[in-house]
């Protein structure tokens, strides 16, 4: 928090009216600089840290998953394509039995081959302790990704068997997360993680082949020989370099240092835009929620309350607050999403049918509901927590519910989500704000929802439990027909809807400030971007 | 000398197990889980047991201080908890990166400090004395990390001459004299100079003010010294207090700034520690506080130390 408020001062401003070529005369042709909102550069031995950040440039440019994901189209919704994996199935008979084709002639940047073995060894990597390449670093991030995998096996040489615990029809959104080290390059390292971590050993598009500086860059070079031509680099290099301070971030893309900057200040962007920068938004699978306990004695029990603070928040105030960057909530998924389906309720703006709904349930200006809500000041995908959370309190005082706010840091806000609302450290709290990756059908909508998920089994904070719900859930681990599967997310989207299961209040946009000079990257609507397509003019 | 300096050297060991204490607890009772940093979000309970066991932070805190405190008197202060990486490995190059900005800060600090501090006091009340004692003013007043954004904007955004952020390097991780490296340093060191030469000129202005006030300078003036000679009487009167004042700004230096290397992303201690406070890192963050605080202390003796050797006065007491 002090970080943040001492240097939030108005540099973005000042920087804003100053000409753009003097940032521009630095740039190095055929050479991306792009400056990270992390404060150290990812994992680079396969399944990397710092989340979605350290995913999007570490995991999917130097790694393949055996699932990936279509980056190509920033109009449509990014689905599941196949990657390394040319195609599955499940087995008819027995549902839990998965078999992964896996893809001709791919090779390792160290040109060691791609087959079921090296599959086979990377599970064993992150989920058999015992197995001498087992990375506890690794594992951390990787195992929790695939709660469905029991085991695996090689059936031959291009093929894989992966068996879940139960049937489950998620399995290639899991996948999508695991990458895939090169075995032969862990081998010619000494066996060592710490040595593959500055010479890394991948399939993906690009290449680390200069090692790293921690917390100062790393350069990844085009793998020329990628296994799908139309995706080889056209850079000659993509420089990352971690720069957490967002003033430090615009002040780097001003003076030229960089020619690409991850989540500009919103105070920064008419600034930026002034000044001839592009700043590329689009709609992606995120969410800005406060999540409802629905513990006993919780208000959030009654239908009637949760819809009228739903109905009660000015969504476009917010969206003028924050210059335009945020998608005002229509439901749990951003408007347009697949799986959004037709909720009968609507997120209107309308205070008045709010304070009906209040007084309906016993409320009114001489009996005004108390009620504490957990936040923090900042935090990864919190956008710009206090305001938008003091505009809410503003909104629902007007509906008769005064809201005091239980202020701890990001990572403490963390720990109070896993440990759930009836924990001492939610200090009997009936709200915790908090912000979603929602890509895949488990991060999406069972684990904040499922009965058999509240603490300590997951993070379904609020203790929410209810049959028909959880009917779906089974439905959507069971619907293997793609297609078939989406409508029964889409139907599970609009009970979270209907129900009013959390306040739905925003969906960020994904903000990236960029030179002119970039050119080609089209920003897909995912965590996760395509830096294959992009040169420099 | 040598028994006053052994015995201030004794002084250092049981201040250097206060401070190891101190800043291990300290950091287990502050909020937050340092598994947080490398735990996603939703890692299950399971999970998260089972890498509490592998960093041994299950362990009761005393068994844990005690195996950390052993492992630190080897020179071995752990893994870091979010990037894996050796903290001595961590902390010894974000070190180096700290001295370098310290030792050009200090050039200009203490160089620029001592000018003003002395030109003020010998011409105590004239505008020369007024003008110093503004700009050692300004140099205690201004916040640094925004006189470091100011910088930013006029010399890195407006005239583009010199870099926004960064150590300096380009990748090869090397460090050459040139201006491609010493380029990124300016500003940061500039920032960082401002207040010891502040506080410096400051100390120094009265310090001599007031040695100039005393009798003997009168009787050196009487005996008919030149006043070339009496100011070599004034400085050495004033210097135990200055050494001090500086010795004391040094440690501050030397243990890097977080201000001024989260706005100039510099790779020094400061840095890394605002990153480990973020990440809850509390292996880096121990280790990084423990180092710091050791030289700290150790600065200050040998700061004792000198003064003692430049007035005796200070041994006999």
């Amino acid at each position: 928090m002090l970080r943040r408020s001492i240097l939030q001062l108005p540099l973005a401003g000042l920087v804003g009216s100053l000409p753009l070529s003097k940032a521009l005369a630095a740039a190095g042709a055929g050479t991306l600089r792009i400056g990270m909102t992390a404060s150290d550069i990812p994992l680079t031995t396969g399944q990397t840290d710092q989340g979605g950040e350290g995913q999007r440039f570490m995991g999917l440019t130097l790694y393949d998953a055996l699932v990936g994901w279509d980056l190509s189209s920033a109009t449509k919704p990014s689905v599941l394509i196949p990657a390394l994996a040319t195609s599955w199935k499940v087995d008819a008979n027995d549902q839990t039995k998965w078999t992964f084709v896996l893809r001709d002639g791919v090779k390792f940047h160290d040109g060691s081959e791609f087959d079921a073995e090296a599959v086979v060894w990377n599970f064993d990597k992150l989920l058999k302790q015992d197995s001498p390449q087992f990375d506890p670093r690794q594992s951390a991030q990787g195992r929790s990704r695939i709660p469905s995998v029991a085991s695996y096996r090689v059936v031959d040489p291009k093929t894989v068997e992966i068996t879940t615990k139960s049937p489950d029809a998620t399995l290639p959104y899991q996948l999508a997360w695991i990458l895939f080290s090169s075995p032969a390059n862990w081998e010619a390292q000494g066996k060592s993680w710490d040595a593959v971590a500055q010479k890394p050993s991948g399939t993906g598009p690009w290449k680390l082949e200069h090692g790293f500086r921690p917390r100062e860059r790393a350069e990844l070079t085009p793998n020329k020989d990628y296994w799908d031509a139309t995706r080889v680099p056209k850079l000659e290099s993509l420089v990352l370099i971690p720069l957490p301070e967002p003033n430090a971030r615009v002040a780097a893309l001003r003076s030229g240092q960089v020619d690409w900057i991850e989540a500009p200040a919103p105070d920064a962007v008419p600034s930026l835009q002034a000044a001839g920068f592009d700043i590329v938004t689009n709609s992606y699978p995120h969410n800005w929620t406060w999540h409802l306990s629905r513990v006993e004695g919780s208000p959030w029990n009654d239908i009637r309350v949760r819809k009228a603070a739903n109905l009660a928040v000015d969504r476009e105030g917010m969206k003028s607050l924050l210059g335009n960057l945020m998608i005002p909530a229509e439901g749990f998924f951003p408007p347009g999403h697949p799986w959004f389906g037709n909720p009968s309720f609507k997120l209107a703006y309308d205070p008045e049918a709010a304070k009906k709904l209040m007084t309906d349930a016993g409320y009114g200006p001489d009996k005004r509901l108390h009620t504490k809500t957990v936040i923090s000041p900042s935090g990864s995908g919190q956008m710009l927590p206090l305001p938008m959370n003091e505009l809410i309190q503003q909104n629902l005082a007007d509906i008769f519910i005064d809201v005091e706010f239980e202020v701890a840091d990001w990572n403490t806000v963390i720990n109070i989500w896993r440990a759930g609302a009836k924990d001492p450290t939610a200090k009997g709290a009936d709200a915790v704000n908090y912000s979603y990756f929602i890509q895949d059908p488990f991060s999406g909508l069972i684990r904040q929802v499922e009965c058999d998920l509240a603490p300590p089994n997951g993070t379904n904070w609020g203790y929410y439990c209810d049959k028909e719900m959880d009917a779906l859930l089974s439905q959507v681990r069971t619907t293997f027909d793609p297609d078939e599967q989406v409508k029964v997310l889409q139907k599970v989207h609009e009970k979270y809807v209907d129900d009013a299961l959390f306040l739905m209040v925003a969906h960020d946009v994904n903000p990236r400030a960029m030179s002119p000079k970039v050119k080609g990257f089209v920003q897909a609507q995912n965590w996760f971007q395509d830096f294959s397509p992009i040169t420099m003019a | 000398m040598l028994a006053y300096a052994f015995k201030r050297l004794l002084h250092v060991i049981p201040v250097a197990f206060g401070v190891s204490i101190v800043c291990f607890l300290l950091l287990h009772i502050a909020p937050g889980d340092p598994l947080a940093a490398i735990l996603p979000a939703d890692a299950t309970a399971e999970l998260q047991a089972q890498m509490r066991a592998l960093y041994g932070l299950d362990r009761p805190l005393v068994i844990q201080y005690l195996l950390w405190l052993l492992r630190a008197l080897h020179g071995d202060l752990g893994l870091s908890i979010a990037t894996g990486r050796p903290v001595t490995r961590e902390i010894l190059g974000a070190m180096v990166n700290s001295f370098i900005l310290a030792g050009v800060a200090t050039l200009i600090g203490f160089s620029l400090g001592s000018l003003l501090g002395f030109l003020a006091g010998l011409y105590r009340g004239s505008w020369i004395d007024r003008l110093a004692s503004s700009i050692a003013m300004l140099g205690v007043s201004v916040p640094h990390y925004w006189l470091g954004i100011v910088l930013v904007i006029i010399f890195s955004v407006e005239l583009n001459w010199l870099p926004a952020t960064g150590g300096g390097t380009d990748g090869s991780g090397g460090r050459a004299l040139d201006w491609s490296y010493l380029r990124f340093l300016v500003l940061p060191a500039l920032t960082m100079s401002v207040i010891p030469m502040g506080i410096i000129a400051r100390t120094i202005r009265s310090l001599v003010a007031e040695v100039l006030a005393q009798d003997f300078v009168q009787a050196l003036a009487a005996k008919g010294l030149m006043p070339r000679q009496i100011l070599r009487h004034v400085i050495r009167n004033a210097a135990p207090t200055a050494i001090s004042v500086m010795g004391l700004q040094l440690g501050y230096l030397l243990g890097g700034s977080i201000l001024i290397e989260t706005v100039f992303s510099w790779p020094g201690t400061g840095f890394l520690l605002n990153n480990a406070i973020f990440t809850r890192d509390l292996p880096m963050l121990q280790g990084t506080i423990l180092i710091l605080a050791l030289f700290f202390v150790i600065m200050n003796v040998l700061v004792d130390i000198v003064q003692s050797a430049i007035d005796p006065r200070i041994q006999r007491n």
